[in-house]
C-alpha cells in the first residue's frame, strides 16, 4: 500500500494508542509510549509487522501509545494506513473492500 | 442447530468498538453476552477505525466464553455491508441488525452474511442474527421479523428510538413502552424466539432499575440490555431461578418422568396439581439454573 | 549480595551504609540493643519565651548549619507548606547538604526540587516520596542516598540512633507559647500528631510552627512542651483542602467492588473473623468498598471488631459510631469524618507511630492485627510486593505502614487489579521489594485470587469456600497471556536510593534510571 497523505487514527485515552502516517521515504518510525521501558520492544515488533502486512514501504509513523494491547495497535496502525491510502470510510461505503483475514489479520 | 440459539441470555452489555479500555476484558464482569457497538456509540468519523478495533478485539481477546454480538449500522446507512463483512472475517458470534422494520431486513443481511461467509470460508450457520426493533412499524412486524431466519434468535426492544416514534418519550413510568412489550413478547414466543429488553439509562437508579428488571421478567423476557457493567449484578439476580424453584422444577420433571411410566396424568408436589403441561416449564428452569451456574442436583 | 528476597545489595552500599542485607522478617526478634538519645538544652530559666518571630531567626537560633539532618511530618499530606517554609529560609541562608527526614513527602513538596539540584538538599529518608522529587532522585540529582522507610522503620532508625536529627520542625494546627501542640482545632486541623512523636523525643532541637496561637495550656496535648525548645507563629502552616477531602463517595467501579466482595468472603471465611477481632484497611477504591460489606455482614451476624487500626478514613468511623468497631487506633486521617471522629469519639485514640509499628519497641500495635487489607504496585511470585518504585523504574510511591502490618497481621490481603493499564500487577519479579512475601499471605485480583502456599492453614479454611482462587503463577500467566511478558527495566549502575526494612536492614536498593533506547 502506498500512503499518500497524512493520517491518523486512535486517541490518546488510556489502553489506546494514537498512529500518525505520513508519506515519507523507508520506514521511519518514533515510538513514545507510556510503558515503553516494559514493552518497547513489543510496540516496536508490532508496529513494523503491521507495516509489512500491508506491504507498505515508505511511511513516517508516529505512534503514542498509552498502554495500548497488541490488537489494538494492529488496528490503529491499519487505521491510519488505509485512511492514507485510498480507503476513507466514503470510499468502502462507496464498495472498496477490506481485506479481512488477509492483509488484516 | 446452532448450540447459540436458546443460550443463556439475561444480560447483554453494549460496549463501544472503538474504545480498547471497555473491550479489553468485560468478561471480568460476566455479563451473558456483549454487544460490540459500531453503530451509535462510534461517531461517524470512526466508522471505520471502530471495524479495525472490532475486527482485532473478535480475532485475539478470549471473551472465555461471553457471546460476542456486534450492533452493525442501520440498513439505511451506507455502513452496514462492510460491517457485515468484518463480522463474518472476524467470526463473530452473532450480529444485532439496528432499526429492524420487516422480514425483508432479516433476510438482506443474512443475504450479506452468507455472501461473507463464502468469502471468507467461514461455515454456514455458525453465526446467529437478532433484529432491533426500534420503531413503531418494526414492532408491529414483531411476528414476521421473529420467523424471517431460522438463523435468528430473538429481538430487543430499542427504546430510545421507539418512544421517538411514538411521539413520546422514556418517562420512568413504563406506560410507553407497555404495549411494544407485550407485543414483542407475544410475537417472539409465538415464533418460538427469545425476547429482550431495552436499556436503562439512569444508572443511579438502581431501585428503578431492579423494579424494571423485575418487570419484565414477570412479562416473560429472557433478559436486558445492559449499558453498565453495575446493572449485571441485580439482573442476573432475578433472571437466575432460586433455590426454591430449582427443587420444585426438579420434583415436577422427576415426578412426570416417574408417572408417564405408570401411565398417571394428573399428580400432586408438594400439594401443587401437577399435570404434563408443567414438564417444559420445570425443564427450562432447570437449564436456566445450569446455565447460569446455580445447578447441583443429578438431572 | 543476595538476601533472603533474592535481591543483590552491592557490596559497596553496605559498606557506606553500614547496614545489613535483609534476612527475614522476623530475624531481630529477641534482640537487644541500647537506644539514642538527644543532646537537650534545659529551659531552667521561666523568663525565657519560647516564642520566636519567624523561620529565619528560629534556624538562627537552633544553629543550623551545613550538614544538619533536619525532620518533618507528613500529617498535612498534599496540603503542607511546612516543608516548603522552613527549606526556602535554609536555602535563603545559604546553608549545604542538609539530610531531610521526613515521615513522608508527596507532591506538595516539589518545589524543593531545585534544592536537591543545587545541593542544598543531598539527603533525602522518608517513607517515601511522590511528584518530582522522586524523579529527581530516580535521575540521579540526589547528591546521597535516598533512604525509604516504614513508618514503624522510621521510628527505629529514630530510637536506635540509625539517624540522628539535629532540629525537627513540626508543624502543629494548635499550640500555646510553651510549646505543647495538639492535632485538632485550628485552621490546618489534621486530627493527629502521631509520626510527629518520635522527632520531639529524639531531636536535638524542637521547633513548633504554627498558625494557631492558643491559650495556655493547650491540652490535651499530642506533643508535650517538655520536649519543645521554641515556637514560631505562621500565617499558615497547611492547605485544609488538600489536608482532608470531605468523605469519599463509595466506589461504582463495578471491578473495584468485586475485589471488595471477594475480600470480604475472604475475611469471614477465616478462623480469625469472630467477635472482638482486629483489622487494619487503607482508602482505595476497593479498600472503602470492602469496609461498607464487611459492615454490613458483622452487622447480619452480631460480630464486632475490637480493634480498627492505622490510617483512619470514614467508613471506619461509621463502624465506630454504630457501635461496630469497639476501638479506633488512630496514627493518620484521611477524611474530614476521620477528624471529626478523633475530636469527639471517646472511643478513637491518638497513638504515636512507635505504638503502631516500631518493630523494635516491646510490642507495636501491628503485631494484635488480625487482619490488614492493602493495595501493591507489583506482586512477584513469591509474593514480595512494591509499593515505592513504578514498573517504569521511577520511585513514585511510599512504604507507609506497608511492611510493618503485613509482618504484624495474622492475614495479610493485598487487592490489586490484575492489570494497569497494559502494566501487570502480578510479575516474575518486582522491579523492587518493599513487602517480603513471607509476611504476605493473599492476593486478590479481578482475574482471581492467590493464597500463598506458605499458609496451608488458610488454603484448608477455604476449600469449601465459592471463591475464584487459582495460584499466583496461574495469575501471572493470566496477566502475561494478555499483556505480553514485560521487559525487566533497563537501570543505569549507579544506586540512588535503598529500601530499608523495617528492622533497618536493606531489602532492596534501587537505580538509577536509563533512558530507554532501543537495542538496535
Amino acid at each position: 500500500m502506498e500512503v499518500k497523505s497524512t493520517a491518523m487514527a486512535g486517541t490518546l485515552e488510556s489502553s489506546d494508542a494514537q498512529v500518525t502516517v505520513e508519506p515519507g521515504t523507508g520506514i521511519e518510525l518514533s515510538i513514545e509510549s507510556s510503558v515503553i521501558n516494559q514493552y518497547g520492544k513489543q510496540i516496536r515488533a508490532t508496529v513494523l509487522e503491521t507495516l509489512e502486512r500491508l506491504e507498505v514501504k515508505d511511511v513516517k509513523v508516529t505512534v503514542v501509545d498509552k498502554g495500548a494491547l497488541d490488537c489494538t495497535l494492529k488496528a490503529r496502525v491499519e487505521g491510519a494506513v488505509f485512511r492514507a491510502s485510498g480507503y476513507s470510510e466514503d470510499e468502502i461505503c462507496a464498495g472498496k473492500k477490506l481485506p479481512w483475514g488477509g492483509a488484516i489479520r | 442447530m446452532n448450540p447459540n440459539l436458546n443460550r443463556l441470555r439475561r444480560s447483554m452489555m453494549f460496549l463501544n468498538a472503538q474504545k480498547p479500555s471497555l473491550i479489553k476484558d468485560p468478561y471480568i464482569y460476566k455479563p451473558d453476552s456483549i454487544m460490540l457497538d459500531l453503530e451509535d456509540a462510534v461517531a461517524e468519523n470512526q466508522k471505520d477505525a471502530a471495524r479495525y478495533s472490532l475486527f482485532h478485539a473478535l480475532r485475539e481477546i478470549d471473551y472465555r466464553g461471553v457471546e460476542r454480538v456486534v450492533r452493525i449500522n442501520g440498513l439505511e446507512t451506507a455502513h452496514w455491508k462492510e460491517d457485515v463483512r468484518v463480522c463474518v472475517a472476524g467470526r463473530c458470534d452473532s450480529i444485532r441488525i439496528s432499526k429492524t422494520e420487516s422480514a425483508a431486513d432479516v433476510l438482506a443481511v443474512q443475504a450479506e452474511m452468507e455472501k461473507a461467509e463464502e468469502e471468507f470460508g467461514v461455515e454456514k450457520g455458525s453465526i446467529l442474527l437478532m433484529a432491533a426493533l426500534e420503531s413503531t412499524k418494526g414492532v408491529l412486524n414483531a411476528y414476521e421479523i421473529c420467523t424471517a431466519s431460522p438463523l435468528l434468535f430473538g429481538c430487543a426492544l430499542s427504546g430510545g428510538d421507539y418512544t421517538k416514534d411514538l411521539q413520546t418519550k422514556i418517562t420512568g413510568t413504563g406506560v410507553e413502552l407497555a404495549g411494544a412489550r407485550q407485543m414483542m413478547i407475544i410475537a417472539a414466543r409465538a415464533a418460538g424466539k427469545q425476547c429482550f429488553d431495552t436499556v436503562f439509562t439512569n444508572l443511579d437508579d438502581m431501585e428503578g432499575f431492579r423494579k424494571e428488571v423485575e418487570m419484565i421478567k414477570m412479562m416473560g423476557f429472557d433478559g436486558k440490555s445492559i449499558v453498565n457493567p453495575r446493572q449485571i449484578a441485580v439482573t442476573h439476580e432475578i433472571f437466575t431461578p432460586t433455590q426454591k424453584e430449582i427443587i420444585f422444577a426438579e420434583k415436577v420433571v422427576k415426578e412426570v418422568d416417574d408417572k408417564k411410566a405408570k401411565g398417571i396424568g394428573v399428580f400432586t408436589v408438594d400439594g401443587k396439581m401437577i399435570d404434563i403441561a408443567f414438564y417444559p416449564g420445570a425443564k427450562r428452569t432447570i437449564e436456566m439454573a445450569k446455565a447460569a451456574g446455580v445447578y447441583e442436583g443429578d438431572l | 549480595m543476595i538476601n533472603s528476597v533474592g535481591r543483590d545489595i552491592p557490596e559497596e552500599v553496605l559498606k557506606a551504609t553500614g547496614m545489613k542485607p535483609f534476612a527475614g522478617a522476623y530475624a531481630r526478634h529477641n534482640e537487644k540493643y541500647t537506644k539514642a538519645a538527644p543532646t537537650v538544652r534545659g529551659v531552667v530559666d521561666p523568663k525565657e519565651s519560647k516564642m520566636v518571630d519567624s523561620i529565619a531567626e528560629v534556624l538562627k537560633k537552633c544553629e543550623i548549619k551545613d550538614g544538619m539532618t533536619i525532620s518533618f511530618h507528613h500529617h498535612f499530606r498534599e496540603g503542607d507548606l511546612v516543608v516548603n517554609m522552613v527549606m526556602e529560609e535554609i536555602h535563603k541562608m545559604g546553608i549545604k547538604d542538609i539530610t531531610i527526614c521526613a515521615s513522608s513527602l508527596g507532591k506538595a513538596h516539589n518545589p524543593i526540587v531545585p534544592m536537591i539540584e543545587d545541593g542544598t538538599i543531598t539527603g533525602i529518608q522518608s517513607s517515601g516520596v511522590r511528584g518530582q522529587i522522586g524523579e529527581a532522585i530516580s535521575t540521579g540529582k540526589l547528591k546521597g542516598l535516598a533512604i525509604m522507610r516504614s513508618h514503624g522503620g522510621r521510628v527505629r532508625a529514630i530510637e536506635s540512633g540509625d539517624v540522628h536529627i539535629d532540629i525537627a520542625f513540626i508543624g502543629a494546627p494548635t499550640c500555646d507559647c510553651y510549646g505543647n501542640m495538639r492535632a485538632v482545632g485550628g485552621k490546618s486541623d489534621c486530627g493527629v500528631l502521631s509520626y510527629a512523636y518520635v522527632d520531639a523525643q529524639y531531636a536535638d532541637k524542637v521547633v513548633a510552627i504554627t498558625d494557631t496561637l492558643v491559650p495556655y495550656p493547650n491540652l490535651p496535648a499530642s506533643i508535650s512542651q517538655v520536649y519543645v525548645d521554641y515556637v514560631v507563629k505562621v500565617d499558615e502552616i497547611g492547605n485544609p483542602a488538600k489536608i482532608a477531602t470531605g468523605a469519599a463517595k463509595p466506589t461504582t467501579d463495578v471491578r473495584k467492588i468485586m475485589m471488595a466482595d471477594y475480600c470480604t468472603q475472604f475475611v469471614i471465611n477465616t478462623p480469625y473473623f469472630k467477635d472482638g477481632f482486629s483489622y487494619q484497611t487503607g482508602v482505595g477504591g476497593a479498600s472503602i468498598a470492602s469496609t461498607i460489606s464487611l459492615g454490613k455482614i458483622m452487622k447480619e451476624r452480631g460480630i464486632k471488631m475490637g480493634l480498627g487500626l492505622g490510617g483512619i478514613a470514614g467508613p471506619m468511623c461509621n463502624l465506630l459510631k454504630e457501635g461496630l468497631i469497639e476501638k479506633l487506633v488512630d496514627t493518620q486521617d484521611f477524611d474530614l469524618t476521620a477528624i471529626e471522629s478523633v475530636k469527639e469519639n471517646p472511643n478513637h485514640f491518638e497513638i504515636t507511630a512507635s505504638e503502631y509499628a516500631n518493630p523494635m519497641n516491646k510490642g507495636a500495635y501491628v503485631n494484635q492485627l488480625d487482619f490488614v487489607i492493602l493495595a501493591s504496585l507489583e506482586v512477584d511470585v513469591n509474593f514480595n510486593c512494591n509499593v515505592v518504585v513504578g514498573s517504569d523504574g521511577m520511585i513514585t510511591g511510599a512504604q507507609g505502614g506497608h511492611p510493618d502490618t503485613a509482618a504484624g497481621a495474622k492475614c495479610t490481603i493485598v487487592i490489586a487489579p490484575l492489570l494497569q493499564g497494559r502494566i501487570p500487577a502480578i510479575c516474575d519479579e518486582c522491579t523492587a521489594i518493599t513487602t517480603p512475601g513471607e509476611t504476605v499471605d493473599v492476593v486478590i485480583t479481578d482475574y482471581g485470587i492467590a493464597i500463598n502456599p506458605r499458609r496451608q492453614d488458610l488454603i484448608e479454611c477455604m476449600k469449601d469456600v465459592k471463591l475464584p482462587f487459582c495460584t499466583i503463577e496461574e495469575l501471572r500467566d493470566k496477566a502475561y497471556a494478555i499483556v505480553g511478558k514485560p521487559d525487566p527495566v533497563k537501570f543505569g549502575d549507579r544506586v540512588v536510593g535503598v529500601i530499608e526494612s523495617r528492622d533497618g536492614t536493606i531489602i532492596d536498593v534501587v537505580r538509577e534510571i536509563k533512558k530507554y533506547e532501543f537495542e538496535d
